[in-house]
């Protein structure tokens, strides 16, 4: 731990980096392990469902939370013990956190006003925030006046006028209506790039985290699962949780039969399949993780493909059509079509395969899901 | 159809009598008493007469005036003392969450419930074990021992739709923990302070039973002394002096009021969001 306490940071590149911490409420042990690069300038992610740690892990970068043991360092000074309003971040809360008491005009320049910056500059820069979230002639306003989108507004306008290194974002669009969500998503995302300032953002909307990171950092029950580039956690998921989380995902469970370089044939309960993928061994188990829309079908069987259902119904879901194929071993499979093409009649036997890079292959054993299941034999029982 | 529009203006009428009958009930004392402050006769068995003698004359009933100077000092220092140790315990409280809060919590109550006369014997035969002499000192001791547990149950009511995160966004915006609470804490929940400082101001004034066993001989409060004033008969100048305390207080009130609504316009607006949908997001 000593040595520890002697690194500093330095990379450049990395504005926040999270060395092996752990978070305990109690004996809850909230979040495992966790160890994160932030880039400077970019737009970083924590998604994962409610419970997962990701807010936790925001609150100990903001300094409202304690690290129970690791490292927290903030522009590659070891920020761990640093009291909140010493450190060079600020933060967008869920509920806003507006000043009740204080006007627009007063809860923006709260920060400058601590800081003991000149009035004349302070209004100056005020008045620049407000226009910036398009609030302008709003500096009279109580927050209680006001939208939620707005207050919103000012709440980002108040973070911002700090000019912080890193921002963080805690569900910040989680109580705005879908419409004005969406909006508030780009408006965001252009704010983050036109003033180039490091965002992390928490959020559970797996849709909102595609539509706005850079990179997003998938959390389960404590544990950093992936991070990655959205395509990359979109098309590459590393384990069954992302898969599934991310998107929907067929998980077939299956062991390595044979290895011809990239190309593997892999046995399922069901049938057998090729796949791609490097780095596995002979007879280790997989998981196969392949989207609805990437599953194809035909009358007959494919070369290489022995994986065959009966269809069981279809589901039309509006831009979609989706289809349930039985498998032998009762597993469903999902298929989505476009409305415009003729389905297989229920009841008929189809022959299921994919395209080479459809499917993804995710090794079982390092999968944080597969371990906790080792730990807690109750979970055994959940599928998909 | 008529006979519902008369069922309706009965209805009408007797709640009106009815509330007149309630106000009647409440102020006519208080009416009686500043009436007889302004008659002409000592005995205050009819009115004779107008006059403002006794607001003249109660100055120079010296034991009356140090008794009321004494229910004073002893009333605003036992509600400034009350006031600072239970705003800072209702934060506390607020704030942490510990092992036995809920039994601590629940504990603050039993000083309410429990009769007067109770506390008033257990403050005297503490002061006695101790051997302190009672006197002001007991005095404030006492009152702010019975009003401190009003002072926290009031500021507690205020803080209980407090959210935590607009502490914890100040400290973020680089504010020192007692700049937050100067700055952010203590603006909003002053209604509830204040609140908390009117009961315990009043407490305090008009105790009798407690200030009975802890005061001194020199340090008679007011309602102690027009309590001794009873066996020899009450004298006008009392109910000019009175008279004084209800409109010092009736003022206070209008004044606690006001200041409570414009806390409130200021925070929570008068109307909900007038133009919530007036500028579009862009």
């Amino acid at each position: 731990m000593a040595k520890e306490n002697a690194i500093v940071e330095q990379d450049d590149d990395v504005i926040v980096k999270l060395v092996g911490i752990d978070k305990y409420y109690n004996d809850n042990r909230v979040v495992k392990n966790l160890s994160l690069d932030v880039k400077t300038g970019e737009f970083l992610t924590l998604l994962g469902p409610s419970g997962c740690g990701k807010t936790t892990t925001l609150r100990m970068i903001a300094g409202f939370e304690e690290v129970s043991s690791g490292k927290v360092f903030i522009e590659g000074k070891d920020s761990t013990d640093v009291e909140p309003y010493k450190r060079n971040v600020n933060t967008v809360f869920q509920s806003y956190a507006l000043f009740p008491h204080m006007n627009v005009y007063d809860n923006i320049a709260f920060g400058l006003v601590e800081k003991k910056v000149k009035k004349a500059e302070i209004r100056e820069r005020v008045t620049q925030m407000l226009a910036l979230v398009q609030l302008s002639g709003f500096e009279k306003r109580m927050p209680a006046q006001m939208s939620g989108g707005q207050k919103q507004r000012v709440a980002i306008a108040r973070a911002l006028i700090n000019n912080p290194k890193v921002l963080l974002l805690d569900e910040p669009l989680g109580a705005l209506d879908l419409k004005l969500r969406k909006q508030m998503q780009v408006e965001l995302k252009h704010l983050q790039r036109q003033l180039g300032i490091t965002f992390i953002y928490v959020t559970h909307d797996q849709e909102e985290a595609l539509t706005m990171s850079d990179r997003i950092a998938i959390m389960n029950e404590g544990v950093l699962e992936q991070i990655g580039e959205p395509w990359e956690v979109y098309e590459r998921p590393c384990t069954k949780f992302v898969a599934n989380f991310i998107g929907e995902s067929n998980i077939i469970e299956a062991s390595i039969s044979e290895l011809d370089g990239d190309k593997l044939t892999v046995i399922m309960e069901a049938g057998s399949a090729t796949v791609h993928g490097e780095g596995f061994v002979y007879d280790e188990m997989v998981n196969i993780s392949i989207r609805p829309e990437k599953v194809k079908y035909s009358a007959e069987p494919v070369d290489g493909f022995s994986l065959s259902g009966v269809v069981k119904e279809h589901i039309y879901v509006g831009s979609i059509i989706k289809t349930m194929v039985e498998l032998p071993n009762s597993q469903i499979i999902v298929i989505s079509r476009q409305p415009d093409e003729t389905p297989p009649p229920v009841g008929e036997n189809i022959w299921l395969y994919w395209t080479k890079g459809s499917a993804v292959v995710m090794h079982t054993k390092g999968d944080p899901l597969y371990n906790i299941i080792e730990e807690h034999s109750y979970l055994s029982d959940e599928t998909m | 159809m008529s006979n519902r529009k008369k069922g309706k203006k009965i209805r009408r009428v007797s709640s009106i009598i009815y509330a007149c009958l309630i106000y009647i009930f409440l102020y006519l004392p208080i009416v009686v008493v500043i009436v007889f402050s302004f008659n002409t006769s000592k005995l205050n068995l009819r009115f004779e007469g107008f006059t403002f003698e006794w607001y003249w004359k109660m100055f120079e009933n010296k034991p009356l005036i140090d008794s009321f100077k004494n229910s004073i000092i002893v009333a605003v220092s036992s509600t400034f003392i009350s006031v600072v140790v239970g705003t800072i315990a209702s934060v506390g409280m607020y704030r942490y969450s510990f092992r036995g809060k809920g039994i601590i919590d629940s504990m603050l109550y039993i000083p309410i419930v429990i009769p007067e006369i109770i506390l008033g014997i257990s403050l005297l035969m503490l002061f006695t074990a101790f051997e302190i002499t009672l006197g002001m000192l007991t005095l404030i001791i006492a009152h702010v021992s019975f009003s401190l547990p009003f002072v926290i149950v009031t500021v507690r009511s205020r803080m209980s739709g407090f959210d935590r995160s607009i502490e914890e966004a100040a400290m973020d915006l680089g504010a020192s923990p007692i700049r937050t609470f100067t700055r952010i804490t203590l603006p909003i929940i002053a209604p509830g302070v204040v609140a908390g400082a009117m009961l315990a101001l009043t407490l305090s004034l008009d105790d009798v039973i407690v200030s009975f066993f802890t005061t001194g001989i020199k340090s008679k409060t007011f309602p102690i002394q027009i309590q001794g004033m009873v066996r020899t008969g009450v004298s006008p100048d009392v109910y000019a002096l009175s008279t004084l305390l209800i409109v010092g207080t009736i003022i206070i009130m209008i004044l606690v009021n006001v200041f409570d609504r414009i806390a409130d316009k200021k925070m929570y607006g008068e109307e909900k969001s007038i133009d919530e949908e007036r500028v579009p997001f862009v």
